[in-house]
């Protein structure tokens, strides 16, 4: 167990490190001057200046990653004072250091993404069972149409339905709005509860129909035919047998959508003007902040690559057959 | 002479162990000498795809939306109008003094069918049928692009073996771990600043090459896996074995003996793929780094209509509800796409 965990550990890092290297040439290397893509629009030439001097431009490529790589492990040194140990340097648009703005914003990412995906697990998994349980009636038909329908919704145009609705006709509800959770818990409910409800759509019709084909297969295995045969109740062998198998290939897909709700939903923050990361990309490409798009990314593919290992170890935990392949 | 690639395909429907892909047919139909009529795979699941209704629906919804997109400047001419005219501007009485339509609605009438754009003042409708020529193309593109890479690495993969395959299995892995989304975000406008100097605005052409290539370099991996993987288990099938044994080179192997008994999974996840392409596209343009705001765009609505939507709601309805059933009828055409070639998958 140990050893197929740290090999898929190693694997991740190793992903981490060619995309970082990817990420990098592509910003850094090949722009005819990144100091000008720095200097944005209004550029003078002494601005320019300071700018290459900065970003050490001067130096081959390969050197200049990595002193970007060391200076997340160790920090840096700029012209413009120390950057303590996860360097990721500063942007260009604020000057505020990268790190410090992206655990700034990430509560917000992490706030949407968790209770979303409490939203779409529930309903998901929860009308998914029902229509196995009832396969083939009215239910079972009822729940496929609308996972067919809402799957076939985007976000930027329910979004803005939603609030011209609830917010704008009806006045439920104030504007969404990110407040910490330390603060103000009612505050922070009341105001992600609309993106929350936005964000599931997406995902809730696959989970649906997800958990409705795992579903119906386990309830074909023959354990569960055995326990049936042996008059255990309807229900319990629904839950503790089927129910249960059928989580496996959900916990796979889950930890793969959590990890990238993770790095940023992009377009849910973008329509609510929600500070996530996903919104401070947006913003940082916007304005061709490199060090900050650099450190979003990084920031996004590690929880991507990292919930991809935890899966495997979840996994390798629940079927023990995976482990010897 | 036997046609290796008709051997193939008798070796993809004989290995059915009870026969369904056969045996749902009506075997011997009343031919013209009473005889067992010989179906090729292609003509019995055209034969099942007509019985399926939703799926000939389906098809028909989405072949019509991409006769509008394709005859948009036919439908211009009968219409009389253009995408680009700012008519709500040229015109007094279209639009009030914050440049919202008059007429309710969002002026719908039977001048504008669907209204007209706040502010601009250009016809909806108009925009909606080049926009979604613009979406249309470029995901038709995108897709086509990344089928052909899927084929190429996923056969070559599972063709060839060793470390061809882990080789690229490594790099699809790798692909598939980078955050598409946010990839998209940020290579959009520093590919395009590789070649436009960053002051000026991009072409419309360029910045339509640089959208394909990103979404194409991130776009094959799902196929190439699943190509791998039939090929794989098609290799070791008798009849590959004998055309090698027979001398024949492995490009002809691998296209008229694996290429023809790998067109199901294509065909199935290439509808799949093409809605998901143009949601792609359309985020992008609803985010600000798709097409540029001079060429109509489907996406693009989307981010006018989220400016505009809680003083005309109405603007935005057209683009979304026609984005809705376009994936709709997709998605139901994908599932009976799948269900007419394999009647095994069953829903």
């Amino acid at each position: 167990m140990l050893r197929f965990f740290s090999r898929r550990l190693l694997g991740a890092i190793v992903i981490l490190l060619v995309i970082s290297a990817v990420t990098f040439f592509l910003f850094y290397a090949i722009p005819r001057d990144p100091a000008m893509l720095a200097c944005g629009k209004n550029c003078t030439p002494d601005a320019l200046e300071v700018i290459r001097k900065n970003m050490g431009i001067d130096k081959p490529v390969p050197v200049q990653y990595w002193e970007f790589m060391s200076g997340i492990v160790t920090g840096r040194d700029f012209a413009q004072g120390s950057c303590p140990a996860p360097c990721f340097g500063y942007s260009f648009a604020s000057s505020d250091p990268v790190w410090d703005t992206i655990l700034d914003r990430f509560p917000t990412t992490v706030s949407l993404s968790l209770g979303g995906a409490v939203v779409f697990l529930t309903i998901g998994l929860g009308a998914g069972m029902i229509a196995a349980w009832k396969r083939g009636t009215l239910a079972d038909k009822v729940f496929s149409t609308a996972s067919l329908v809402l799957s076939s919704m985007q976000i930027y145009f329910v979004g803005p339905l939603v609030m011209a609705l609830l917010v704008f006709n009806l006045g439920l509800l104030d504007q969404p709005k990110y407040v910490p959770l330390s603060e103000d818990p009612a505050g922070w409910f009341m105001g992600l509860l609309i993106p929350w409800m936005v964000i599931q759509i997406i995902f809730t019709a696959n989970y649906t129909r997800l958990s409705r084909s795992s579903m119906i297969e386990q309830l074909a295995e023959d354990h569960v035919r055995t326990a049936r045969a042996k008059g255990m109740s309807g229900k319990f062998v629904f839950f503790r047998y089927a129910w249960r198998g059928s989580l496996i290939p959900i916990v796979t897909i889950f930890g793969v959508d959590l990890g990238s709700l993770l790095g940023g939903a992009m377009i849910t923050e973008w329509t609510f003007s929600l500070p996530g990361l996903g919104k401070l990309a947006v913003e940082s490409v916007e304005q061709t902040d490199l060090p900050m798009v650099m450190g979003v990314m990084l920031f996004s593919a590690t929880f991507i690559v990292l919930f991809n290992v935890l899966v495997d170890a979840a996994y390798a935990f629940i079927d023990p057959r995976v482990r010897l392949a | 002479m036997t046609s290796p690639s008709q051997a193939a395909i008798a070796g993809a429907e004989t290995p059915d162990p009870d026969g369904v892909g056969l045996t749902t047919e009506p075997v011997g139909r009343e031919g013209s000498k009473d005889q067992q009529v010989g179906r090729s795979p292609g003509q019995l699941m055209w034969m099942r795809f007509k019985r399926d209704r939703t799926g000939v629906i389906s098809a028909f919804v989405v072949l019509s939306m991409f006769a509008v997109a394709a005859l948009a400047p036919v439908i211009s001419w009968l219409y009389g109008k253009d995408p680009w005219t700012r008519y709500g501007q040229l015109k007094e009485g279209l639009l009030n003094d914050n440049g919202y339509p008059i007429k309710p609605n969002g002026g719908i009438d039977a001048e504008h069918w669907f209204g007209l754009e706040p502010g601009l003042g250009r016809d909806v409708f108009m925009q909606l049928v080049y926009g979604m020529r613009t979406s249309l193309s470029l995901a038709v593109v995108i897709a086509l692009l990344s089928v052909l890479l899927a084929i190429v690495i996923g056969v070559a993969g599972g063709y060839l073996g060793g470390k061809t395959d882990y080789l690229l299995g490594r790099l699809t892995d790798l692909m598939m771990s980078f955050p598409s989304q946010l990839f998209f975000v940020a290579f959009v406008p520093v590919i395009g600043a590789l070649m436009v100097d960053p002051q000026d605005e991009m072409p419309t052409g360029l910045r339509a090459a640089v959208l394909i290539f990103v979404m194409w370099l991130l776009g094959w991996m799902t196929l190439a896996r699943l190509l791998r993987g039939q090929v794989l288990t098609l290799r070791e099938r008798e009849f590959v074995e004998a055309a090698k044994v027979a001398g024949t080179p492995p490009w002809r192997i691998i296209r008229k003996e694996l290429l023809p008994n790998v067109v199901t999974p294509i065909l199935v996840q290439s509808t799949y793929m093409l809605p998901n392409f143009v949601t792609a596209v359309a985020g992008l343009s609803f985010l600000g780094v798709g097409m540029p705001a001079s060429t109509p765009d489907w996406g693009r609505m989307f981010a006018t209509g989220a400016e505009v939507y809680q003083s005309d709601i109405t603007y935005m309805i057209f683009p979304g509800v026609a984005m809705v059933i376009f994936i709709v009828a997709f998605n139901l055409l994908g599932d009976s796409v799948r269900d007419a070639f394999d009647p095994k998958s069953g829903r």
